[in-house]
Protein backbone atom coordinates (compact mmCIF):
# COMPACT_ATOMS: atom_id res chain seq x y z
CA UNK A 1 0.00 0.00 0.00
CA UNK A 2 2.53 2.53 1.23
CA UNK A 3 4.88 1.51 -1.54
CA UNK A 4 2.20 1.94 -4.16
CA UNK A 5 1.41 5.42 -2.83
CA UNK A 6 5.05 6.46 -2.96
CA UNK A 7 5.29 5.13 -6.48
CA UNK A 8 2.19 7.05 -7.47
CA UNK A 9 3.54 10.27 -6.01
CA UNK A 10 6.85 9.77 -7.75
CA UNK A 11 5.13 9.07 -11.01
CA UNK A 12 2.94 12.13 -10.62
CA UNK A 13 6.01 14.23 -9.90
CA UNK A 14 7.70 12.92 -13.00
CA UNK A 15 4.67 13.66 -15.10
CA UNK A 16 4.43 17.17 -13.73
CA UNK A 17 8.11 17.76 -14.34
CA UNK A 18 7.88 16.48 -17.86
CA UNK A 19 4.78 18.60 -18.39
CA UNK A 20 6.49 21.80 -17.27
CA UNK A 21 9.48 21.02 -19.48
CA UNK A 22 7.34 20.22 -22.46
CA UNK A 23 5.39 23.43 -21.84
CA UNK A 24 8.47 25.61 -22.07
CA UNK A 25 9.45 23.92 -25.29
CA UNK A 26 5.95 24.19 -26.68
CA UNK A 27 5.14 27.77 -25.87
CA UNK A 28 5.74 28.76 -29.47
CA UNK A 29 3.12 26.29 -30.59
CA UNK A 30 0.49 28.57 -29.10
CA UNK A 31 1.17 31.54 -31.31
CA UNK A 32 -0.42 31.48 -34.73
CA UNK A 33 2.09 32.21 -37.50
CA UNK A 34 1.49 35.58 -39.02
CA UNK A 35 -0.91 36.64 -36.26
CA UNK A 36 -0.58 39.90 -34.39
CA UNK A 37 1.02 38.06 -31.47
CA UNK A 38 3.70 36.55 -33.72
CA UNK A 39 4.98 40.02 -34.50
CA UNK A 40 5.12 41.21 -30.90
CA UNK A 41 7.81 40.57 -28.28
CA UNK A 42 4.98 39.87 -25.82
CA UNK A 43 1.20 40.02 -25.79
CA UNK A 44 -0.78 43.25 -25.28
CA UNK A 45 0.97 43.35 -21.90
CA UNK A 46 4.24 41.70 -20.81
CA UNK A 47 3.84 37.95 -20.45
CA UNK A 48 4.21 37.93 -16.67
CA UNK A 49 1.48 40.50 -16.37
CA UNK A 50 -0.75 38.62 -18.77
CA UNK A 51 -0.37 35.46 -16.73
CA UNK A 52 -1.45 37.14 -13.53
CA UNK A 53 -3.84 39.78 -14.74
CA UNK A 54 -5.59 38.58 -17.88
CA UNK A 55 -8.88 38.03 -16.11
CA UNK A 56 -8.81 41.59 -14.80
CA UNK A 57 -8.15 42.94 -18.27
CA UNK A 58 -10.94 40.87 -19.75
CA UNK A 59 -13.35 41.86 -17.01
CA UNK A 60 -12.88 45.56 -17.58
CA UNK A 61 -13.08 45.42 -21.33
CA UNK A 62 -16.21 43.28 -21.24
CA UNK A 63 -18.02 46.12 -19.47
CA UNK A 64 -16.82 48.59 -22.06
CA UNK A 65 -18.01 46.30 -24.81
CA UNK A 66 -21.35 45.09 -23.53
CA UNK A 67 -22.53 48.31 -21.89
CA UNK A 68 -20.85 51.01 -23.92
CA UNK A 69 -20.59 49.32 -27.28
CA UNK A 70 -16.84 49.89 -27.58
CA UNK A 71 -15.62 47.20 -29.90
CA UNK A 72 -11.96 47.96 -30.47
CA UNK A 73 -10.83 47.08 -26.99
CA UNK A 74 -7.26 46.04 -26.36
CA UNK A 75 -8.03 42.98 -24.26
CA UNK A 76 -10.62 41.29 -26.41
CA UNK A 77 -11.25 37.60 -25.85
CA UNK A 78 -11.73 37.14 -29.58
CA UNK A 79 -8.22 38.57 -29.87
CA UNK A 80 -6.81 35.88 -27.56
CA UNK A 81 -8.46 33.23 -29.70
CA UNK A 82 -7.25 34.74 -32.99
CA UNK A 83 -3.59 34.68 -32.02
CA UNK A 84 -3.37 31.64 -29.77
CA UNK A 85 -5.59 28.98 -31.28
CA UNK A 86 -3.91 26.04 -32.98
CA UNK A 87 -4.84 24.16 -36.09
CA UNK A 88 -5.08 20.47 -36.82
CA UNK A 89 -3.72 18.69 -39.89
CA UNK A 90 -6.82 19.66 -41.87
CA UNK A 91 -6.20 23.35 -41.02
CA UNK A 92 -9.30 23.44 -38.84
CA UNK A 93 -8.89 25.45 -35.66
CA UNK A 94 -9.00 23.46 -32.44
CA UNK A 95 -11.16 24.90 -29.66
CA UNK A 96 -8.82 26.93 -27.49
CA UNK A 97 -10.40 25.70 -24.25
CA UNK A 98 -9.57 22.04 -24.86
CA UNK A 99 -7.26 20.73 -22.13
CA UNK A 100 -4.26 20.61 -24.47
CA UNK A 101 -4.75 24.07 -25.93
CA UNK A 102 -3.56 27.56 -24.99
CA UNK A 103 -6.30 28.57 -22.57
CA UNK A 104 -7.38 25.06 -21.65
CA UNK A 105 -3.91 23.70 -20.86
CA UNK A 106 -2.94 26.53 -18.56
CA UNK A 107 -6.27 26.48 -16.79
CA UNK A 108 -5.97 22.76 -16.28
CA UNK A 109 -2.43 23.16 -14.97
CA UNK A 110 -3.54 25.86 -12.54
CA UNK A 111 -6.75 23.99 -11.74
CA UNK A 112 -8.89 27.01 -12.51
CA UNK A 113 -12.27 26.53 -14.12
CA UNK A 114 -12.62 28.17 -17.52
CA UNK A 115 -16.18 29.32 -18.16
CA UNK A 116 -15.66 31.92 -20.89
CA UNK A 117 -16.16 29.46 -23.72
CA UNK A 118 -19.47 28.18 -22.43
CA UNK A 119 -20.81 31.24 -24.26
CA UNK A 120 -17.96 32.60 -26.38
CA UNK A 121 -16.72 31.03 -29.59
CA UNK A 122 -13.59 28.98 -28.88
CA UNK A 123 -12.35 29.06 -32.45
CA UNK A 124 -11.49 32.23 -34.33
CA UNK A 125 -14.21 33.54 -36.54
CA UNK A 126 -14.28 37.28 -36.37
CA UNK A 127 -16.97 39.01 -38.35
CA UNK A 128 -15.89 37.39 -41.58
CA UNK A 129 -15.78 34.01 -39.94
CA UNK A 130 -19.23 34.57 -38.50
CA UNK A 131 -20.50 35.15 -41.99
CA UNK A 132 -18.91 31.90 -43.15
CA UNK A 133 -20.31 30.00 -40.15
CA UNK A 134 -23.73 31.35 -40.85
CA UNK A 135 -23.37 30.10 -44.39
CA UNK A 136 -22.45 26.56 -43.38
CA UNK A 137 -25.14 26.36 -40.74
CA UNK A 138 -24.66 23.80 -37.98
CA UNK A 139 -21.30 21.98 -37.71
CA UNK A 140 -17.87 22.75 -36.45
CA UNK A 141 -17.99 24.11 -33.05
CA UNK A 142 -17.30 27.15 -31.07
CA UNK A 143 -18.37 26.47 -27.47
CA UNK A 144 -17.25 22.95 -26.75
CA UNK B 1 -48.72 39.52 -12.40
CA UNK B 2 -48.79 42.03 -15.17
CA UNK B 3 -49.99 44.81 -12.96
CA UNK B 4 -46.54 46.29 -13.31
CA UNK B 5 -45.34 49.71 -12.57
CA UNK B 6 -47.31 52.86 -12.99
CA UNK B 7 -46.17 54.77 -16.04
CA UNK B 8 -43.11 56.79 -15.22
CA UNK B 9 -43.93 60.17 -16.53
CA UNK B 10 -40.42 61.39 -16.90
CA UNK B 11 -39.49 63.39 -19.93
CA UNK B 12 -38.02 60.99 -22.45
CA UNK B 13 -34.51 62.27 -21.84
CA UNK B 14 -34.36 63.31 -25.44
CA UNK B 15 -32.20 66.36 -25.48
CA UNK B 16 -29.66 65.67 -22.75
CA UNK B 17 -26.05 66.74 -23.21
CA UNK B 18 -23.18 64.35 -23.96
CA UNK B 19 -23.41 65.22 -27.62
CA UNK B 20 -19.70 65.87 -27.98
CA UNK B 21 -18.62 62.30 -28.62
CA UNK B 22 -21.72 61.61 -30.63
CA UNK B 23 -20.48 63.63 -33.54
CA UNK B 24 -17.74 61.09 -34.15
CA UNK B 25 -20.19 58.27 -33.96
CA UNK B 26 -22.57 59.93 -36.35
CA UNK B 27 -19.75 60.59 -38.81
CA UNK B 28 -18.72 56.99 -38.43
CA UNK B 29 -22.16 55.67 -39.15
CA UNK B 30 -22.33 57.97 -42.12
CA UNK B 31 -19.16 56.46 -43.53
CA UNK B 32 -20.23 52.93 -42.91
CA UNK B 33 -23.64 53.53 -44.42
CA UNK B 34 -21.89 54.85 -47.49
CA UNK B 35 -19.90 51.65 -47.71
CA UNK B 36 -23.08 49.63 -47.39
CA UNK B 37 -24.75 51.56 -50.15
CA UNK B 38 -21.81 50.90 -52.44
CA UNK B 39 -22.33 47.19 -51.96
CA UNK B 40 -26.01 47.35 -52.81
CA UNK B 41 -26.76 44.55 -55.24
CA UNK B 42 -30.53 44.42 -55.44
CA UNK B 43 -33.23 46.45 -53.78
CA UNK B 44 -33.28 45.56 -50.14
CA UNK B 45 -30.32 43.19 -50.33
CA UNK B 46 -27.17 44.64 -48.93
CA UNK B 47 -23.92 42.73 -48.90
CA UNK B 48 -22.57 43.64 -45.55
CA UNK B 49 -19.10 45.02 -45.59
CA UNK B 50 -17.44 42.75 -43.12
CA UNK B 51 -14.42 44.71 -42.14
CA UNK B 52 -16.78 47.45 -41.01
CA UNK B 53 -15.38 49.98 -38.60
CA UNK B 54 -15.56 48.98 -34.95
CA UNK B 55 -17.01 51.46 -32.50
CA UNK B 56 -14.26 53.13 -30.51
CA UNK B 57 -16.14 55.65 -28.35
CA UNK B 58 -18.87 54.89 -25.83
CA UNK B 59 -22.34 55.00 -27.34
CA UNK B 60 -24.44 57.99 -26.39
CA UNK B 61 -28.12 58.81 -26.07
CA UNK B 62 -27.93 60.87 -29.22
CA UNK B 63 -29.75 58.03 -30.99
CA UNK B 64 -32.55 55.82 -29.94
CA UNK B 65 -32.89 52.76 -32.10
CA UNK B 66 -36.27 51.33 -32.92
CA UNK B 67 -38.46 49.56 -35.42
CA UNK B 68 -41.63 50.51 -37.22
CA UNK B 69 -43.71 47.51 -38.22
CA UNK B 70 -46.42 47.94 -40.81
CA UNK B 71 -48.63 44.99 -40.03
CA UNK B 72 -50.71 45.24 -43.19
CA UNK B 73 -47.58 44.56 -45.23
CA UNK B 74 -46.66 41.49 -43.17
CA UNK B 75 -47.66 38.40 -45.10
CA UNK B 76 -49.34 35.43 -43.50
CA UNK B 77 -47.04 32.40 -43.40
CA UNK B 78 -43.90 34.41 -44.16
CA UNK B 79 -41.10 33.67 -41.73
CA UNK B 80 -38.30 35.57 -43.40
CA UNK B 81 -37.61 37.87 -40.45
CA UNK B 82 -37.58 35.02 -37.96
CA UNK B 83 -35.24 32.92 -40.06
CA UNK B 84 -32.93 35.85 -40.68
CA UNK B 85 -32.80 36.59 -36.96
CA UNK B 86 -32.05 32.96 -36.10
CA UNK B 87 -29.31 32.98 -38.69
CA UNK B 88 -27.82 36.32 -37.67
CA UNK B 89 -27.48 35.32 -34.04
CA UNK B 90 -26.66 31.66 -34.46
CA UNK B 91 -29.94 30.48 -32.92
CA UNK B 92 -30.23 28.03 -35.81
CA UNK B 93 -26.83 26.55 -34.96
CA UNK B 94 -28.18 25.05 -31.76
CA UNK B 95 -28.27 21.28 -31.82
CA UNK B 96 -31.56 19.96 -30.40
CA UNK B 97 -31.30 18.20 -27.06
CA UNK B 98 -33.86 16.12 -25.20
CA UNK B 99 -37.26 15.19 -26.59
CA UNK B 100 -38.35 17.00 -29.77
CA UNK B 101 -41.45 18.45 -28.10
CA UNK B 102 -39.48 19.83 -25.19
CA UNK B 103 -36.92 21.27 -27.57
CA UNK B 104 -39.63 22.96 -29.62
CA UNK B 105 -41.12 24.51 -26.50
CA UNK B 106 -37.87 25.63 -24.99
CA UNK B 107 -35.63 26.79 -27.80
CA UNK B 108 -34.76 30.45 -27.92
CA UNK B 109 -37.07 32.68 -29.93
CA UNK B 110 -36.25 36.33 -30.52
CA UNK B 111 -39.12 37.10 -32.92
CA UNK B 112 -42.57 35.50 -32.85
CA UNK B 113 -45.31 35.91 -35.37
CA UNK B 114 -48.51 36.64 -33.50
CA UNK B 115 -51.80 36.37 -35.33
CA UNK B 116 -54.60 38.56 -34.03
CA UNK B 117 -58.21 38.19 -34.94
CA UNK B 118 -60.89 40.74 -34.20
CA UNK B 119 -63.74 38.49 -33.08
CA UNK B 120 -66.37 40.94 -34.16
CA UNK B 121 -65.20 41.58 -37.68
CA UNK B 122 -62.95 38.60 -38.34
CA UNK B 123 -60.14 40.91 -39.44
CA UNK B 124 -56.80 39.19 -39.09
CA UNK B 125 -53.56 40.99 -38.32
CA UNK B 126 -50.04 39.57 -38.54
CA UNK B 127 -47.76 40.85 -35.86
CA UNK B 128 -44.04 40.12 -35.67
CA UNK B 129 -43.34 40.54 -31.98
CA UNK B 130 -39.91 40.95 -30.45
CA UNK B 131 -38.44 42.80 -27.49
CA UNK B 132 -40.01 46.24 -27.67
CA UNK B 133 -36.96 48.01 -26.27
CA UNK B 134 -39.03 49.86 -23.72
CA UNK B 135 -37.80 53.21 -22.52
CA UNK B 136 -38.88 52.18 -19.02
CA UNK B 137 -38.23 48.45 -19.22
CA UNK B 138 -39.93 46.31 -16.56
CA UNK B 139 -37.30 43.62 -17.16
CA UNK B 140 -34.61 46.04 -16.01
CA UNK B 141 -36.67 47.13 -13.00
CA UNK B 142 -36.95 43.61 -11.66
CA UNK B 143 -33.52 42.22 -12.51
CA UNK B 144 -31.76 41.61 -9.18
CA UNK B 145 -28.24 41.63 -10.60
CA UNK B 146 -28.25 44.48 -13.07
CA UNK B 147 -27.83 41.99 -15.92
CA UNK B 148 -30.87 43.37 -17.74
CA UNK B 149 -29.97 46.87 -18.76
CA UNK B 150 -30.71 49.58 -21.27
CA UNK B 151 -27.86 50.98 -23.33
CA UNK B 152 -27.61 54.71 -23.82
CA UNK B 153 -28.94 54.27 -27.35
CA UNK B 154 -32.12 52.61 -26.10
CA UNK B 155 -31.24 48.98 -26.80
CA UNK B 156 -32.35 46.73 -23.96
CA UNK B 157 -30.28 43.63 -23.48
CA UNK B 158 -28.88 41.10 -21.03
CA UNK B 159 -25.29 41.16 -19.84
CA UNK B 160 -24.74 37.43 -19.69
CA UNK B 161 -21.75 37.89 -17.43
CA UNK B 162 -24.15 39.06 -14.74
CA UNK B 163 -27.28 37.04 -15.46
CA UNK B 164 -27.99 34.39 -12.84
CA UNK B 165 -30.86 32.89 -14.78
CA UNK B 166 -33.55 33.71 -12.23
CA UNK B 167 -35.99 34.62 -15.00
CA UNK B 168 -37.66 37.47 -13.12
CA UNK B 169 -37.35 39.48 -16.32
CA UNK B 170 -39.28 36.87 -18.25
CA UNK B 171 -42.13 37.19 -15.78
CA UNK B 172 -42.04 40.97 -15.84
CA UNK B 173 -41.95 41.44 -19.61
CA UNK B 174 -45.47 42.21 -20.85
CA UNK B 175 -44.53 41.06 -24.35
CA UNK B 176 -43.21 37.58 -23.55
CA UNK B 177 -40.11 38.63 -25.42
CA UNK B 178 -37.45 36.73 -23.55
CA UNK B 179 -36.10 33.19 -23.78
CA UNK B 180 -34.10 31.13 -21.35
CA UNK B 181 -31.28 28.93 -22.59
CA UNK B 182 -31.75 25.48 -21.09
CA UNK B 183 -28.99 23.56 -22.82
CA UNK B 184 -25.29 23.74 -23.44
CA UNK B 185 -24.71 25.71 -26.59
CA UNK B 186 -22.28 24.93 -29.39
CA UNK B 187 -21.03 26.77 -32.43
CA UNK B 188 -21.67 30.27 -31.15
CA UNK B 189 -20.74 33.15 -33.39
CA UNK B 190 -17.98 35.47 -32.30
CA UNK B 191 -20.30 38.46 -32.44
CA UNK B 192 -23.08 36.72 -30.50
CA UNK B 193 -21.87 34.88 -27.41
CA UNK B 194 -24.70 32.88 -25.85
CA UNK B 195 -24.89 30.09 -23.36
CA UNK B 196 -26.77 27.92 -20.93
CA UNK B 197 -28.39 29.48 -17.88
CA UNK B 198 -28.91 32.96 -19.27
CA UNK B 199 -31.90 34.83 -20.56
CA UNK B 200 -31.76 36.49 -23.95
CA UNK B 201 -33.94 38.43 -26.35
CA UNK B 202 -33.84 40.65 -29.42
CA UNK B 203 -30.94 43.08 -29.14
CA UNK B 204 -31.68 45.06 -32.30
CA UNK B 205 -28.60 43.42 -33.84
CA UNK B 206 -26.37 45.24 -31.41
CA UNK B 207 -23.19 43.98 -33.09
CA UNK B 208 -24.32 45.61 -36.31
CA UNK B 209 -24.88 48.86 -34.43
CA UNK B 210 -21.37 48.70 -33.06
CA UNK B 211 -19.82 47.95 -36.42
CA UNK B 212 -21.64 50.78 -38.12
CA UNK B 213 -24.09 48.77 -40.19
CA UNK B 214 -27.31 50.61 -40.63
CA UNK B 215 -29.93 47.84 -40.51
CA UNK B 216 -31.16 44.79 -38.69
CA UNK B 217 -31.30 41.25 -40.03
CA UNK B 218 -35.09 41.15 -39.81
CA UNK B 219 -35.61 44.44 -41.64
CA UNK B 220 -33.19 43.37 -44.39
CA UNK B 221 -34.86 39.99 -44.79
CA UNK B 222 -38.33 41.47 -44.88
CA UNK B 223 -37.27 43.96 -47.52
CA UNK B 224 -35.64 41.16 -49.53
CA UNK B 225 -38.98 39.35 -49.73
CA UNK B 226 -40.48 42.56 -51.10
CA UNK B 227 -42.84 43.07 -48.18
CA UNK B 228 -41.01 45.95 -46.51
CA UNK B 229 -43.02 45.54 -43.33
CA UNK B 230 -40.13 46.29 -40.94
CA UNK B 231 -38.27 49.57 -40.88
CA UNK B 232 -35.28 50.06 -38.62
CA UNK B 233 -33.89 53.43 -37.63
CA UNK B 234 -33.16 56.22 -35.24
CA UNK B 235 -36.26 57.44 -33.44
CA UNK B 236 -34.51 60.59 -32.31
CA UNK B 237 -33.45 61.79 -35.76
CA UNK B 238 -36.36 63.73 -37.26
CA UNK B 239 -34.95 63.16 -40.73
CA UNK B 240 -34.43 59.40 -40.49
CA UNK B 241 -36.61 57.27 -42.79
CA UNK B 242 -38.30 55.69 -39.79
CA UNK B 243 -39.30 59.05 -38.33
CA UNK B 244 -40.51 60.29 -41.69
CA UNK B 245 -42.63 57.19 -42.11
CA UNK B 246 -43.94 57.53 -38.57
CA UNK B 247 -45.10 61.03 -39.41
CA UNK B 248 -46.88 59.77 -42.50
CA UNK B 249 -48.82 56.87 -41.09
CA UNK B 250 -50.72 56.26 -37.93
CA UNK B 251 -48.84 53.98 -35.56
CA UNK B 252 -48.95 52.99 -31.94
CA UNK B 253 -47.40 50.96 -29.18
CA UNK B 254 -48.70 47.60 -28.13
CA UNK B 255 -50.06 47.93 -24.60
CA UNK B 256 -49.46 51.65 -24.63
CA UNK B 257 -51.52 51.76 -21.44
CA UNK B 258 -48.46 50.47 -19.63
CA UNK B 259 -46.61 53.69 -20.38
CA UNK B 260 -43.37 51.95 -21.29
CA UNK B 261 -42.68 54.08 -24.36
CA UNK B 262 -41.58 51.19 -26.52
CA UNK B 263 -38.98 51.55 -29.25
CA UNK B 264 -40.96 49.25 -31.54
CA UNK B 265 -44.06 50.78 -33.06
CA UNK B 266 -46.86 49.16 -35.04
CA UNK B 267 -48.99 50.52 -37.82
CA UNK B 268 -52.29 48.96 -38.77
CA UNK B 269 -53.35 47.74 -35.37
S1 LIG C 1 -40.16 44.21 -24.28
FE1 LIG C 1 -39.80 43.00 -22.46
S2 LIG C 1 -37.66 42.37 -22.60
FE2 LIG C 1 -37.93 44.08 -24.03
S3 LIG C 1 -37.41 45.93 -22.86
FE3 LIG C 1 -39.62 45.68 -22.67
S4 LIG C 1 -39.87 44.47 -20.80
FE4 LIG C 1 -37.72 44.27 -21.38
S1 LIG D 1 -32.79 36.04 -15.54
FE1 LIG D 1 -30.87 37.22 -15.69
S2 LIG D 1 -31.44 39.08 -16.78
FE2 LIG D 1 -33.37 38.12 -16.12
S3 LIG D 1 -33.86 39.08 -14.15
FE3 LIG D 1 -32.67 37.23 -13.67
S4 LIG D 1 -30.52 37.89 -13.57
FE4 LIG D 1 -31.68 39.55 -14.59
Amino acid sequence: MAKATVMAILAAGLVMGAFAYAKAAEIKRYVVDGSQAAGLPSCVEPTERMRRMHMEFIKHQRIATVHQGIRDTKYSLAGCVDCHVSYDAQHSPRPINQPDQFCGACHRYASVKLDCFDCHAAVPKGLDGDQASRADGLTQGGGR
Amino acid sequence: MHRLHAPHNQPSGDESPAEAVATTRRALIGTAAGLGAAALVAPGVVLHTLSAQAETAPITNKSRWGLLIETDKCAEGCRACIEACDHEHGLDRQVPEGSPSKWEQQKAVWIRKVKLQDNQTGRITQLPLMCQHCEHPPCVDVCPTGASFKRADGIVMVDRHLCIGCRYCMMACPYKARSFIHHNTTGQLTAVPRGKGCVESCNLCVHRRDYGQDSTACADACAATGHHAILFGDLKDPESPIRRRMREIQNRQIREDLGLNTGVRYAGI
